[in-house]
């Protein structure tokens, strides 16, 4: 059994216990193990970053200290927590100087941080500790009627540099992840483009209207549901139909998933065990479609 | 002949201030081109905020304008620009730069101010409500583990962000 440090982060524990319990059941269920360690923080996602960067490297890399300690690699469910983390632990692996400058900040609460660890998203995890051909055995159920729009989230792949998770601008290894379950992942127009979730409490006008052209555009091609990675997205597009209902007076009825939920339904495990009641857009039309 | 050099002083010493910060190391190579602008999702949409434009207006010195204006809090973080820029300039890094100058000058939208709050008190920006917490064991999750916000107060102290201007969430 591969065991890995589970970096739950904030948004996922205190809004969405849906990709929580998907994510945890579907892990264990493939083999992996998920250990709880005591002490982790914030991320210090994007809003961290804004207010001060080196505070934001330094509370990754401190979080990054407790995996070193425990012996494990570290695995995020939430596409902005891995950014934060394998960003700050490619920087300082990188840069001798700031690496210094970190450990120098870290003393005073006791950590050094040493870089002996990696910081996968659980798509990594699934590709190289599992691999598609077990992946694909483990599939019970028949997903090929459903057609998926994917959308990673920007943090998944950019900054290409420091993540090196795929190719920023034609990325293949999540929706190759969404046809290994049976599911067809379909085109859509501007598909890597921002959900604008980060701009939610700022400047809400402008983030709606970014994760509007989203779901039209979803919408337009087809899609039974959107599938996310980043729990920011999922509730800019989930929540956001609902803002988009009360402020533009249209509804669109997309389902939402996190990518953790359509797997476990393909895993077999049973809709009523993933606290799908969370969701604001039902998700009924998708599990009618799951065979 | 004098003002001219007392102006390139002025731009000088802002753009010294942008390149000597985490992030800001790459704005000189800016050329202006603008492919930023044309990859940039937020500029598609609005006028507030333009990638080429906040660049400009730092090499050019307009320090107030950039630093209390609306534009560098409109970044929505995608890197797009980023990925895509010519000469390398770490865009999006820059933007983060900006913002960090502006915080420490006192201009912070109160947004920021309730996530320096939350990470101060709780050592988490998004609050975890008690019950979704309750719920946990119903839903077959394990119990919560403690948070290390003791672990980011010593962190606070060395880098200065307890002094960040803090606003709770109710109040705004």
């Amino acid at each position: 059994m591969t065991s890995y440090a589970l970096f739950l982060g904030c948004t996922i524990p205190a809004r969405q216990p849906s990709y929580e319990v998907s994510a945890r059941r579907a892990l264990t269920k493939l083999g992996i193990e998920l250990v709880d360690l005591a002490n982790m923080t914030c991320c210090a996602p994007p809003p961290v970053q804004s207010l001060d960067l080196e505070t934001g490297l330094s509370i990754a890399a401190y979080n990054i200290c407790l995996a070193e300690e425990a012996d494990l690699n570290i695995v995020t469910l939430c596409t902005g927590c891995f950014e934060s983390l394998a960003m700050a632990n490619a920087m300082l692996k990188e840069n001798e100087k700031l690496k210094a400058r970190v450990n120098q900040i870290l003393s005073n609460a006791g950590k050094e941080f040493e870089g002996s660890k990696e910081v996968k998203h659980y798509l990594q995890v699934l590709l190289n500790d599992v691999g598609p051909n077990r992946l694909k055995e483990n599939v019970s159920k028949n997903l090929s009627s459903l057609k998926v729009a994917s959308f990673s989230g920007c943090h998944l792949l950019r900054p290409s540099a420091l993540l090196k998770f795929d190719d920023p601008e034609k990325p293949y290894i999540f929706d190759d992840l969404i046809e290994t379950l049976g599911a067809k992942s379909i085109w859509y127009r501007h598909k890597l483009k921002c959900c604008g979730g980060l701009l939610r409490g700022y400047a809400d006008d402008v983030a709606l209207a970014l994760a509007r052209e989203k779901i039209v555009n979803t919408t337009k091609a087809g899609a039974d549901c959107i599938v996310t990675l980043c729990p920011f997205c999922f509730l800019t597009l989930d929540l956001g139909q609902v803002l988009m209902k009360s402020t533009f007076h249209e509804e669109y009825n997309m389902p939402v998933l996190h990518y953790s939920e359509l797997l476990a339904l393909a895993l077999g495990i049973d809709p009523t065990e993933l606290a799908l009641q969370f969701h604001k857009i039902k998700v009924y039309s998708v599990l009618n479609k799951i065979g | 002949m004098k003002q001219g050099k007392e102006e390139k002083t002025t731009n000088q010493a802002f753009s010294d201030v942008i390149t000597s910060r985490l992030g800001g190391e790459t704005i000189t190579l800016c050329y202006q081109c603008g492919t930023c602008a044309s990859s940039c999702p937020v500029a598609r949409i609005t006028p507030r905020f333009n990638p080429r434009e906040v660049i400009k207006l730092s090499l050019l010195g307009e320090k107030d304008e950039v630093l209390s204006g609306d534009a560098i809090w409109l970044c929505c973080s995608c890197y797009n620009c980023q990925e895509r820029c010519p000469q390398k300039v770490e865009i999006a890094d820059v933007i983060y730069a900006l913002r960090n100058i502006a915080v420490k000058e006192g201009n912070i939208p109160n947004i920021y101010s309730e996530f320096a709050a939350e990470l101060i008190n709780e050592g988490r920006i998004v609050p975890i409500s008690k019950f979704l917490e309750k719920k946990r064991p119903d839903l077959g999750l394990p119990s919560l583990k403690p948070v290390g916000v003791d672990a980011l107060r010593k962190i606070f102290s060395i880098t200065g962000f307890d002094k960040i201007k803090q606003e709770k969430a109710e109040a705004s």
